[in-house]
């Protein structure tokens, strides 16, 4: 390690303030995928639609969504939309471009998990005299949330990790706090050590939680 | 009552059904019999309104089905409809497959909803099944959860779609044993069926259709037994 | 002496062009780098007993689970530290590839597990030899499975590379960043930026997606 020595005091000291970083990421993360998730609904049923715009728009959204980088999508809500004289704050940067891919991903995620429910299903549930809007939230709806369980925990786990882009324009969540902070004392190696087993503990913590949930809400199979 | 008169439907070129006329009382059995294809799922499809039709009318209780004015789900609520698949729904308990409808569609509370369900599971012979999912049970005891979901919205008629060819034989009895239960209970019941023999028994009447035309009809023994129409006796040719 | 900020002029071109070639020269190292290592991590997790498999687990999950960005910081911190201080394109490329290969094991490894197995001896018992069966039976079913989450990684890694500028490497984002600094036209030049990755990005997933049908087959 050469002549390097490690000070760990300073980074315990800030702990806290570290804490609470992680706390703007997870805030951050959440808020985007409940987002996320209700315009991914709208947009998969877009897409599925038999009308013409709101499968242009669908399309265009999940496509752009899918294929450019969220670095730019941060960016893009950070300095490109003050040329229509919208100036965001780090946070809700942050929060519109993760919201806009959380919601191109699901898009087709959900669209997948739409596509395997029988039809019979709505046929079952129509014959029975409930409303197309019943039908989605009883029956359609909770079976398709199901179906796509996991690939909806892994979009949550890549909000919590892009999130530290945050870095970049600023913003006060787990990455930009620890930036903020080793820029203080210079000890850049420690402070970043402890930001990534955060991430790391996190990360671990949601798989874990996602699964005694998954136990708790799923038992029928389907 | 309902009154089938004139129908003509098709998918895309395919005609599938070319004019069809029935006519069903309340409290009356109706069994549909005919070759796979003929059209007979279609009519049922067409009667609830989840198929449209293209020529004619079916009238259910003076209400026209595919009239735009018609609210379908109102008039679903008194047409139950069992399906060859039961269709039963897999994330929910077998209680609550049952009582779910009579709650958001018939806006019963929680407690009645489940009282409720609880009888039909139990006219079903479903007494110790009400907290299991759906798919622990074999596929009799499905169809006969399909039958008490459906009967817990009190129907006045009920519509079913070949409810035992998707059963294994030695399940097939358990489903006809709750059919002969809803008749003698003086339930108006249409069932596309390919039990010639339970049709023969549990039916006022028997409508032969080949090719989306309904051949022959009249009371149950007679057309299964002494057919008039030749292609009637060519298919029970077949099927006996 | 000029104003602080001049407009975007023609003269930009070959300082833009510079950030698009260490885009796609970083990109294609790290994926072409991180499927190889991939490949033979891949190999060993599938051949390997649940320990071994479990450590090797722990250490590439790692990989995956801090962000790429938080990676790039401590290891251009860390090989400052030791007094071996490397530049931004040795760093970022080294990283990116570990990175890429976490994700490619798995890939693999998958690929492997359908193979492995029934199929081998299945190939066998209709008298091909080892290298007739790895021909006809185990590749196209390996590339079956592989192929379509492999361009996934792939694509992924495109994007993510544009991270690499965070430790001061001049792709493409960073070129333009620098270019909106100069300019104050940030609208027009992340556009252009935007539509780069489109053009690279869009194509290929479609193309990924067509093998994926064709091979559905």
């Amino acid at each position: 390690m050469g002549d390097y020595e490690f000070h760990w005091l300073i980074v315990y000291q800030a702990l806290p303030q570290m804490l609470n970083g992680a706390f703007v990421t997870l805030h951050v993360a959440v808020f985007s995928m409940l987002l996320g998730i209700a315009f991914g609904v709208l947009l998969a049923l877009g897409k599925m639609s038999k009308y013409r715009m709101p499968n242009i728009i669908a399309t265009a959204w999940v496509e752009i969504a899918r294929n450019t980088p969220a670095l730019f999508q941060i960016y893009m809500a950070y300095f490109g939309l003050g040329a229509f004289g919208i100036h965001l704050s780090p946070y809700m940067a942050v929060l519109c471009a993760l919201t806009f891919v959380n919601s191109g991903y699901l898009t087709e995620t959900f669209r997948g998990g739409f596509q395997a429910i029988p039809r019979t299903q709505y046929v079952a549930s129509w014959s029975l005299g409930m409303k197309k809007v019943q039908s989605y939230r009883y029956i359609i709806l909770p079976q398709m949330f199901r179906r796509v369980y996991y690939p909806m925990t892994n979009q949550f786990i890549w909000s919590i990790l892009m999130s530290s882009l945050g870095i970049l324009v600023g913003m006060g969540e787990l990455s930009g706090e620890t930036q903020r902070l080793q820029s203080l004392s210079f000890r850049t190696l420690e402070f970043f050590i402890v930001a990534a087993i955060m991430y790391y503990v996190i990360t671990k913590l949601v798989l874990f939680s996602a699964d005694i949930m998954s136990r708790r809400l799923f038992k029928g199979e389907i | 009552m309902i009154q089938i008169q004139g129908v003509h439907k098709s998918f895309g070129d395919l005609e599938v059904l070319k004019g069809v006329d029935l006519e069903v009382d309340k409290g009356e059995v109706v069994s549909i019999i005919g070759g796979s294809g003929s059209g007979k799922s279609t009519l049922l499809y067409c009667i609830n309104g989840i198929e449209n039709i293209q020529k004619g009318k079916i009238v259910v209780d003076g209400v026209d089905v595919h009239d735009k004015a018609t609210d379908l789900n109102k008039l679903r609520q008194k047409i139950g409809m069992v399906f060859q698949q039961w269709n039963s729904f897999p994330h929910l308990t077998v209680l609550e497959n049952v009582a779910l409808a009579p709650r958001v569609v018939l806006g019963k509370g929680k407690k009645e909803a489940n009282e409720l369900a609880k009888h039909h599971l139990r006219h079903v012979g479903l007494d110790d099944k009400f907290d299991v999912y759906p798919t622990q049970m074999s596929g009799g005891q499905q169809q006969r959860l399909a039958i008490a979901r459906t009967m817990a919205m009190n129907p006045t008629y009920m519509l079913l779609d070949e409810i035992t060819s998707a059963l294994d034989p030695e399940l097939v009895g358990e489903v006809l044993d709750t059919l002969r239960l809803l008749r003698d209970e003086g339930m108006s019941m249409i069932c596309v069926t390919h039990e010639m023999a339970f049709a023969k028994e549990v039916s006022d009447k028997v409508a032969f259709v080949e090719e989306g035309i309904i051949e022959e009809i009249g009371e149950a023994v007679q057309v299964i037994e002494n057919p008039v129409n030749e292609k009637t006796k060519r298919f029970l040719s077949k099927v006996l | 002496m000029g104003s602080l900020f001049t407009p975007l002029s023609w003269n930009d071109t070959g300082f833009i062009l510079q950030g698009v070639l260490n885009t796609v020269y970083i990109s294609v190292l790290a994926i072409v780098v991180g499927s190889v290592l991939g490949l033979i991590m891949g190999f060993i997790r599938s051949i390997s007993n649940n320990y071994t498999n479990f450590v090797l687990g722990s250490v590439l999950d790692i990989l995956r689970i801090v962000p790429l960005i938080i990676q790039l910081i401590l290891f251009s911190t860390f090989v400052g530290v030791i007094g071996h201080p490397l530049l931004p394109f040795a760093s970022g490329s080294i990283i990116l590839s570990l990175y890429t290969m976490a994700f490619m094991t798995e890939v693999f490894r998958a690929g492997f597990d359908n193979v492995s197995g029934s199929m081998r001896i299945a190939a066998r018992s209709l008298g091909m030899n080892y290298r007739q069966s790895i021909r006809y039976v185990v590749l196209p079913i390996g590339m079956r499975s592989v192929f379509p989450s492999w361009m996934g990684v792939a694509l992924s890694v495109i994007k993510d590379s544009a991270l690499v500028s965070v430790i001061g490497y001049m792709e493409l984002l960073r070129t333009s960043e620098q270019l909106i600094t100069r300019t104050q036209q940030p609208l027009e030049i992340l556009l252009g930026v935007g539509l780069f990755y489109f053009l690279i990005s869009y194509p290929l997933s479609e193309f990924g997606r067509y093998v994926e049908r064709k091979m559905a087959i």
